[in-house]
């Protein structure tokens, strides 16, 4: 069936040459659907990328002090004061599911439908943690502080602007993502992608791959995270 | 997906994906007792944007795998990038602009 071995085609710079100037197809050994993922996912890189430098944009050219996020997403715990605890924890949260996302696509490929379904339903749940406590951390910043996306009590009035736009729009590919994997997991645990049985929206046949395409998306968001954590929080 | 059905996929033991969670533990920790411990200035900005990388490469390189990807679709990934960070360029030199005009206006009045 295969038209190319593609342990014996070239590697490295010599196969890049090779692979772009060959017939038929640049992405070899690619399935389409996960070429057309990752396209999909730089574009997206692009978008959140778009958001965080116009954070950038904001914060370097404002007169008025940022509001020091170390103290507004604070929480105090047993009396003390513990800086970006939620954050903190929520960064843990999202990592250990993306640990559970890498072993549930090692244990797709492997066949291992059982532990590829607990594991993908295990990254599931650790999702939804994650947009549960992003839920109770806006929470608190809506009813308890006071933010508004054109105002709040810390200082620069773009902080909660920026927090709603660039926080909401990671949180929607988290839920997004959590949709799909209850999804995958509950195809995983019925046995399609063995029985062939068709999807209910594409109306194809399905294969493990799906799931590695589906974790390139979960790691994705998992990656946005850090650099939200890093430029957001921790800046 | 036709072509590449037959062809054994080539899996990794589970060691690998352990470690590098475990090594995005730390990092994570690390990083957040840049905030913790309260250093400002450069030190915590080349703190913050280390930590950030090594992250984002591990993530990127093993649980994305594309470590194991061929050079054609790593390059088409990875060059766009570039446009990024001259776009990041860009608005550092836009946003002290305005900062100075601001300021500017300010002191001397419209």
């Amino acid at each position: 069936m295969s038209q190319f071995d593609i342990e014996k085609l070239p590697k490295g710079p010599k196969g890049f040459m090779y692979d772009w100037g060959s017939d038929q197809r640049a992405f070899k050994g690619v399935p389409w659907g996960k070429a057309m993922m990752w396209i999909f996912l730089l574009s997206d890189t692009f978008i959140f990328s778009c958001f965080l430098i116009s954070l950038m944009t904001a914060r370097a050219s404002t007169v008025v002090p940022w509001p020091y996020a170390s103290e507004v997403f604070g929480l105090t715990v047993f009396g003390t004061s513990v800086p970006l605890l939620l954050i903190a924890i929520m960064t843990f949260v999202l990592i250990t599911s993306s640990g559970t996302m890498a072993i549930a696509v090692k244990y797709g490929y492997e066949k291992n439908r059982k532990l590829c379904g607990w594991f993908l339903l295990a990254t599931a749940i650790g999702g939804l943690t994650f947009v549960g406590m992003q839920a109770f951390e806006w929470s608190k910043l809506i009813f308890h502080d006071g933010v508004r996306p054109w105002g709040n009590p810390f200082g620069a009035e773009q902080f909660g602007a920026f927090f709603f736009m660039i926080t909401g729009f990671h949180g929607t590919h988290v839920s997004i993502g959590v949709i799909f994997l209850f999804i995958f997991s509950r195809k995983v645990f019925r046995g399609d992608f063995e029985t062939g049985r068709r999807g209910y929206f594409t109306s194809m046949k399905s294969d493990y791959e799906a799931i590695e395409i589906l974790g390139l998306y979960w790691h994705f968001v998992d990656l946005v995270w850090v650099f939200i954590f890093a430029f957001f929080y921790l800046w | 997906m036709g072509i590449d059905k037959k062809q054994e996929v080539h899996t990794h033991k589970i060691g690998i994906y352990l470690w590098i969670w475990g090594l995005l533990f730390v990092f994570s920790f690390f990083s957040y007792m840049v905030d913790y411990m309260n250093y400002q200035g450069l030190l915590r900005w080349s703190l913050i944007i280390f930590f950030m990388l090594a992250k984002a490469g591990f993530i990127m390189a093993i649980f994305m795998h594309l470590y194991w990807e061929r050079w054609a679709i790593v390059n088409v990934l990875l060059w766009p990038m570039t446009a990024i960070g001259v776009f990041i360029a860009i608005m550092v030199a836009e946003s002290y602009y305005t900062f100075f005009t601001r300021m500017f206006y300010f002191v001397v009045g419209s």
